[in-house]
């Protein structure tokens, strides 16, 4: 997979950038950008949006690491989250994330083998009214159950 | 659509609020208001909007009824719900399928449907507005209550509200400090976390000498179980910038920050939008209404990482930094963004302001407690028939929450505990279910009033697996930079996990009471100073339970999975199949009203069965094996 940012996005980065007094406040709004159009944030384009913004790589390094919300790998089409936090739990998220881990066979933070679904654990998703939710890509259900799982996977292409 | 005219001084703008009033007041078409905050939105609620829409327009009213969507109303166990007006009437859980009934029924004919109407699972009775609806009775919902009243993408309809009249009557009469002498009348405190008293915090950064002066609004919210913050933003976003630019002007702020979690795409969207909007009024930008304030705001996303909820790792996220936080003093109100004097309060603190510069500090004072002024918003989740958003005066009592306006624990099942204040927060029992809750009637209690989550467990929840939940998210989210908070939380989490496997010694409750407070006295931001509460907490009030882990290996609740096994009980299983139905294992045994087994061989302990049967028939006991296996050693 080429991770260099395309021409355009560079542009654009640029054009964030100069949105900011200082050089690093413009950071996180680009790395935001660079995960938006590319999925991820491939090592490449940590250095060339080191380069644009004139800060040293071991400082986007650190900031896409440091943020659980950055991906340094590729993930699949559609991104699973499933919340795990207290109020889910308590409503029945265990099962739904069984039934998640079972059909897909992956654990959190993995990918299926075809790149179809990433699959995630994630803290709460401030949707407890709707517990157990699920965020897929970027839509939420609520209360889910573990056979609707089966439903809502047939539906993702 | 005209273009929005931009005002220019502030009688222009108390113009336009008053004209707006009028408009709405003059407006006698019906009102279909529909909730579709992102919970509304879970359930289907855009659909619904959409069927009516096909309705009234089959019914050629499209051009007679209005339909008005909004922000959450708060009883979210309701959604989607509409209200239609001026009918005063409160339909609960509408399915798109009933557009066309509520449109024909309700208003060509004006008649009630019976089906839609709340009903209260207790007395059976329905109630048609929501005025008599319990969840709303015993709540004083003076900052959350106008989500209702407004589409948060239309800033006509926050003026239509006397929006923004808070913001004329400061920019027009007022004087910075007369602006902060105000909001310490009222007492207001921070709804953040620590109930910092905000005139102070407002003071102290005015009286600075450093420029540029700027305000951050922490949208961050991050504690499990807590989204008011969420409901807010995205239900009535300039409420919150109204509070920002008042508060902006108090301090001499040139610049206002919104940092706002990624996972509320919703919020930023409508926060965005209302920016947007007020640029185009001219309410931000240089010299706004000709008063001389020039004050801008700028929305910044988060990127998942709780600890950023702490105003000096906020800071440094937004710098573009780690978001790691530092030693306080400096207080950002002193040395904060760039090193500048900065205020940083939380989404509903800026909420109650425009509240408090409209209807004066001494009117604000009036309600809640001693210490603990104003109203404060709860998010009631968990076990409680009613989940939502409650609103209430402060000094209400958790009994009045939890079964009052919550209506207490589903299933018939008991209370056991409410969690309040997140990870800082602590488990409060039955015994303190009469409290009159503010700061520091939690905190004495070994709870926090935290931002608002509560959540409510009922008599099939461990305490011991409740406070390992707390220490692995504080274990996982604690940045690592003070060794105390990094590696006391993993020691506390690993010696509670061994006990909760049936591993637990004695001396390990002492054990972590020395942990705890080891952890609370060196680590630097409140992440670590608060890691224990949850343990102390549920040590203080449920010691009995770890003592039966510990000595007896024994799960009372039946949670921890390596201390139980689960049996059907021949004389009360009615064999009415609902284990078997619910096991994902497939190993429960048993026809329609027959007596069930468990091959335990194949069972996984998940717990399933044991919460699907209603007759109590399913027992957790103390897996024998265990006992065995410490008697050799
Ligand atoms: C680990 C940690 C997380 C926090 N998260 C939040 C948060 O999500 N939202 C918030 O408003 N305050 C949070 N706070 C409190 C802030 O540091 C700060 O006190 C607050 O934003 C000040 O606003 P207030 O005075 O209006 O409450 C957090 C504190 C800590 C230690
Ligand atoms: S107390 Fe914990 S979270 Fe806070 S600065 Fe120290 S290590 Fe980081
Ligand atoms: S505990 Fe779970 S796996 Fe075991 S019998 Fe019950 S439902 Fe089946
Ligand atoms: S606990 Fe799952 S969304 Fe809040």
């Amino acid at each position: 997979m080429n991770g260099t940012l395309s021409q355009a996005l560079k542009d654009r980065i640029a054009g964030l950038a100069a949105g900011y007094p200082e050089p690093a406040a413009g950071l996180l709004p680009v790395l935001h950008l660079v995960q938006a159009e590319m999925g991820w944030i491939p090592p490449e384009a940590e250095r060339e949006v080191a380069e644009i913004l004139g800060l040293r790589s071991i400082q986007v390094r650190e900031a896409v690491t440091f943020y659980s919300l950055f991906r340094h790998r590729p993930g699949g089409r559609h991104h699973v989250r499933v919340c795990r936090a207290l109020s889910c739990t308590l409503r029945g998220s265990e099962p739904v994330w069984r039934r998640l881990r079972e059909r897909l066979g992956i654990r959190s933070g993995e990918t299926t083998p075809d790149g179809r679904i990433s699959l995630e654990e994630v803290e709460c998703l401030g949707n407890c009214d709707n517990a157990p939710c699920v965020l897929i890509d970027f839509e939420e259900h609520a209360r889910v159950t573990p056979d609707e799982i089966d439903r809502i996977l047939e539906g993702l292409d | 659509m005209k273009a929005p005219v931009k005002l220019k001084t502030v009688k222009a703008l108390e113009q336009a609020v008053e004209a707006q009033k009028k408009l709405r007041q003059a407006d006698k078409k019906p009102v279909l208001t529909v909730s579709a905050g992102t919970c509304g939105q879970a359930r289907g609620a855009l659909k619904v909007v959409e069927a009516l829409q096909t309705a009234l327009k089959k019914a050629k009213l499209d051009k007679k009824v209005k339909i008005r969507v909004t922000g959450c109303h708060g009883f979210c166990e309701a959604e989607p719900n509409v209200l239609v007006h001026p009918h005063d009437l409160f339909y609960q859980k509408v399915d798109p399928a009933n557009a066309d009934t509520i449109v024909l029924e309700t208003l060509k004919k004006n008649r009630t449907i019976k089906a839609l109407l709340y009903k209260d699972p207790v007395t059976g009775k329905t109630a048609p507005r929501e005025k008599a609806i319990p969840f709303y009775k015993k709540q004083r919902r003076v900052v959350l209550g106008d989500n209702a009243l407004i589409d948060p993408t239309q800033i006509d309809d926050y003026l239509a509200i006397g929006g923004y009249g808070a913001l004329a009557k400061v920019l027009g009469k007022m004087t910075p400090e007369a602006v902060i002498a105000e909001v310490k009348t009222a007492g207001l405190r921070g709804r953040g976390g620590a109930g910092f008293p905000t005139g102070v915090k407002w003071e102290m950064a005015r009286s600075q000498k450093g420029t540029p002066k700027y305000i951050i609004c922490n949208a961050d919210e991050g504690d499990p179980g807590a989204y008011m913050d969420r409901s807010l933003l995205e239900g009535n976003p300039h409420r919150v910038l109204e509070g920002m630019l008042i508060g902006g002007f108090a301090i001499g702020a040139c610049e206002g920050i919104i940092f706002v979690r990624d996972e509320y795409p919703l919020a930023v969207k409508h926060v965005s939008l209302a920016v947007e909007e007020l640029r185009k009024r001219g309410l931000l930008g240089s010299d706004i209404l000709g008063t001389g304030f020039s004050f801008d705001i700028r929305i910044v996303k988060g990127a998942g990482a709780f600890v950023c909820g702490e105003e000096t790792a906020l800071i440094a996220s937004i710098e573009g930094l780690v978001g790691e936080p530092r030693q306080r003093p400096p207080f950002p109100a002193e040395k904060g963004l760039n090193g500048k004097p900065t205020v940083i309060n939380n989404v509903e603190t800026w909420g109650n302001v425009p509240l408090i510069l409209g209807k004066g500090g001494a009117w604000y004072a009036k309600i809640g407690t001693e210490k603990s002024k104003g109203t404060k918003i709860f998010s009631l989740v968990g076990k409680i028939n009613n989940t939502g958003l409650v609103e209430v005066p402060m000094g209400t009592t958790l009994r009045e929450i939890i079964f009052d306006i919550g209506g207490g624990i589903p299933g018939g099942r008991k209370f056991k505990a409410v969690q309040t204040g997140g990870p800082s927060g602590g488990c409060l029992p039955t015994s303190k279910l009469d409290l009159p809750i503010d700061y520091e009637s939690l905190t004495a209690a070994s709870a926090i009033m935290g931002s608002g989550g509560m959540i409510v467990m009922d008599d099939k929840t461990c305490m011991v697996d409740i406070a390992k939940y707390f220490l692995n998210f504080l274990r996982d989210e604690s940045c690592g930079k003070c060794v105390s908070c990094r590696e006391g939380t993993q020691r506390m989490y690993e010696i509670v996990t061994r006990i909760s496997e049936g591993k637990g010694k004695v001396g390990d409750i002492e054990l972590l009471e020395e942990l705890a407070a080891a952890v609370k006295d060196a680590s630097m931001c409140n992440l670590g100073i608060t890691a224990a509460n949850p343990i102390l907490s549920t040590l203080r009030y449920f010691k009995r339970e770890y003592e039966a882990h510990i000595k007896e290996k024994r799960c009372p609740a039946g949670v921890c999975k390596s201390l139980i096994r689960f049996t059907v009980l021949p004389d009360k299983c009615t064999g009415c199949l609902a284990c078997k139905r619910a096991c994902p294992n497939d190993c429960i045994h048993g026809t329609l009203r027959e007596v069930h087994n468990i091959d335990q061989e194949k069972c996984i302990k998940c717990g399933a069965c044991y919460e699907a049967c209603r007759f109590e028939a399913v027992e957790a006991q103390r897996d024998e094996a265990i006992v065995i296996l410490e008697g050799v050693k």
